[in-house]
């Protein structure tokens, strides 16, 4: 694992001036990962599904950019760095490249949990040498807020409006994408956060160096969708580390670990009551409600305290 | 040494396959393009090829895999049919707009509603608009040779544009056929390297691919696809002049057949031309001008060299194995009409059939009665419907 003094003099692969608001996190945890490729013993090629990653990176004529990158269309970043690894085994047995080189692709919620499942389901179990990265805005933010099925229950967006007859905002639980992700059987899973960059970058670390497919599930904070400050954007990744809302864990070969465990699990509300999307839950009348997030935070929380232990 | 050998279209197209050799397939099966597939799957199995074989989870994925393969840069081809070309189609227009060279051998088979696995030309006449060159085949010997050419075409610096290559499902796909089979290194030296200009591997010189065109910039890459159309035919005429001298056999635009002094033809594509090239044969002996015009080259369409060769034609009748439902006819006669608009001398009457969808056969008797049609139009001057439904319960 590189130390800090050698991860600070990497180069930037994603490079300033690109148009992601203030306190977006996704190019900050777009950064953190690139920063785990080691110059010095391999190379990266990227994809992208369409979303606020690629949108605001690769406005013709420029492109943030440093190393090679391909966006095809929305549901397919997966299949498409499938067809870029497999092209890159192809010329390499053809000894026209001898490079050591990585393959990244990057899609958002909507992108992966529900257009892009298929094909990100399709390129794992085919066993690409690739890692999936999923930004998880969780909600469509590109196109104006609207639900996914990775948007938390009780959060308002443009398409799960709290309203006065159904005050709840979005009524479904996530989608446990990490998790399906695991039931694949590859050899590297995990769920990381920005806040806790150490432990993201060693976990891209690990997942390039994986032979096989991996996937890494990090939280990315999103300001307008979210509602907050955008000084914020790390505080409310932590905080919804600290509360057991994402918990860092990492399946390595089937082995469950967590790695991180909050001392005092502070309430769920502690990070709710600090967006505007949950703004509604703490209206008189929505007690119940509340009460059934925090009930659902500590069943995941204690389930995946149960698999860890299973070993 | 060329072989001869008896061979069905889907067998052919896969041996074109193994000669090309591409460095990716990625495909996924459906009738009647399945067995290409599978046939590779087997030269993969027992490396007869060098191939990196890709079975993906759906035909989205498929062109999505070609698309990274190729702009990796790999040589890629896929192959697929019906709602497989219908899966893809978002996919279609991107491989074009990023200049992708994927060649790939299209079954032809009806869309569904309703499903139906025989042959029509819904599906490539669909994916006429998405920048694709077509290039349709009326039997295995057609599509082995166009297949190889495509290579050549797709990858022409002049060009740099995605290739299908069809034939008719069930009936060419799965019919027995003789052929003549070039030799592998033939093969090989006519298609030579791929040596892509700019792609993802090279990593010394990073591209960023797929990037975000505004109102800026979006209409000159646009008008950039429809420049690279323009000089599709050049090309393709001297690859076929190459291919003339490996192989003997001889391709042009389009196939010409009996027209010179004919007062009236049909124009038609795919395997339906032989049927109706055995009806022209037969007319002709009893001393009528009947001739034929058979569609090769669809995308870009070689407008002013077809409305030429029809221009001394009295009556022509555009068969369409397609419906666009514009109430105007198929797709190919509203090209042609089109095409025929500006063509010199006086204005050349058209009528229209679509016909054999879902599979329905034609038969001979049913050409030989719209060349009936034909002289009727010729002799009166007068069309009486533009539009038939050739051979159909109404």
């Amino acid at each position: 694992m590189a130390t800090l003094k050698e991860l600070s003099m990497r180069e930037d692969l994603l490079c300033g001036g690109h148009r992601a608001c203030a306190g977006c996190a996704a190019p900050i945890a777009i950064r953190q990962a690139l920063m785990a490729v080691d110059p010095e013993s391999s190379d990266v090629v990227v994809g992208c599904a369409t979303g606020c990653l690629e949108v605001t990176t690769t406005i013709y004529p420029y492109t943030a950019w440093r190393v090679p990158f391909i966006h095809s269309a929305f549901e397919n970043s997966a299949a498409t760095v499938s067809g870029v690894e497999t092209a890159y085994r192809a010329l390499k047995k053809k000894g026209k490249i001898d490079r050591d080189i990585k393959f990244m692709a990057f899609g958002g919620d909507g992108g992966t949990y529900d257009i892009g499942l298929q094909s990100l389901s399709g390129a794992m179990e085919r066993g690409h040498n690739m890692l999936y990265i999923c930004y998880d805005n969780q909600a469509y933010m590109n196109t104006g807020i609207q639900r996914s099925s990775a948007t938390p229950k009780g959060a308002s967006t443009t398409t799960s409006p709290a309203g006065s007859a159904i005050p709840a905002g979005k009524k479904q639980i996530r989608k446990d994408l990490t998790q399906i992700m695991v039931a694949h059987g590859i050899p590297y899973a995990a769920q990381a956060s920005p806040s806790n960059w150490r432990d993201f970058t060693r976990k891209v670390e690990k997942a390039l160096e994986v032979d096989g497919p991996a996937f890494i599930n990090v939280l990315s904070p999103c300001r307008l969708g979210w509602r907050y400050a955008p000084e914020e954007t790390i505080e409310l990744a932590r905080l919804a580390v600290n509360t057991c809302a994402w918990p860092l864990y990492e399946v390595e070969n089937g082995v469950v670990k967590i790695n991180y465990k909050p001392k005092d699990k502070p309430p769920v509300a502690e990070w709710l009551k600090k967006q505007g999307r949950f703004r509604h839950l703490f209206k008189p009348g929505n007690e119940a409600l509340l009460e059934e997030i925090q009930e659902d935070v500590d069943r995941n929380w204690n389930k995946l305290l149960a698999l860890e232990a299973m070993g | 040494m060329s072989r001869r050998v008896a061979i069905t279209g889907n067998e052919a197209a896969a041996e074109a396959m193994r000669q090309i050799n591409p460095d990716v397939v990625a495909a996924y099966p459906i009738t009647p393009a399945t067995e290409i597939v599978q046939i590779f799957a087997d030269f993969v199995a027992n490396g007869d090829v060098d191939t990196e074989f890709v079975a993906v989870e759906s035909e989205h994925s498929a062109m999505s895999a070609t698309i990274g393969a190729s702009a990796a840069g790999a040589r890629a081809m896929t192959a697929t049919a019906s709602q497989g070309l219908a899966l893809m189609w978002e996919m279609l227009y991107i491989a074009a707009g990023l200049r992708l060279p994927i060649v790939a051998p299209i079954v032809n088979r009806a869309l569904s509603a309703p499903i139906n696995i025989h042959c029509d030309h819904s599906d490539t006449m669909g994916a006429r608009d998405s920048g694709w060159i077509q290039i349709y085949s009326e039997d295995a010997q057609e599509a082995y040779d166009n297949i190889i050419q495509a290579v050549r075409i797709a990858e022409h610096p002049d060009i740099k544009l995605p290739c299908m290559v069809t034939m008719d499902g069930f009936i060419v796909s799965h019919g027995m056929g003789n052929a003549e089979l070039l030799d592998d290194d033939v093969v090989q030296k006519f298609i030579g390297e791929y040596k892509p200009e700019h792609y993802l591997l090279d990593v010394d010189n990073p591209i960023t691919v797929g990037a975000l065109d505004f109102s800026d910039w979006y209409f000159e890459h646009r008008r950039q696809l429809a420049d690279a159309h323009t000089r599709v035919k050049d090309v393709v005429l001297q690859i076929a002049k190459e291919f003339k001298e490996i192989s003997g056999r001889e391709y042009k635009l389009f196939d010409a057949y009996r027209l010179d002094d004919a007062e009236v033809a049909i124009v038609v594509i795919n395997s339906a031309a032989g049927t109706a090239k055995t009806v022209v044969d037969q007319l002709r002996e009893k001393g009528l001008k009947v001739g034929l015009l058979k569609i090769r080259l669809f995308r870009p369409f070689p407008y002013e060299e077809i409305s030429e060769a029809l221009a001394g034609v009295k009556a022509v009748a555009v068969l369409d194995r397609a419906d666009s439902l514009s109430l105007m006819g198929g797709p190919l006669y509203i090209d042609l009409r089109a095409a025929m608009y500006d063509a010199p001398g006086p204005r050349v009457k058209m009528v229209n059939y679509i016909y054999g969808l879902g599979g329905r056969d034609i038969n001979m008797e049913q050409i030989a009665g719209v060349y009936d049609d034909l002289f009727e139009i010729a002799k009166t001057g007068e069309i009486k419907q533009a539009v038939t439904y050739l051979g159909v319960r109404e």
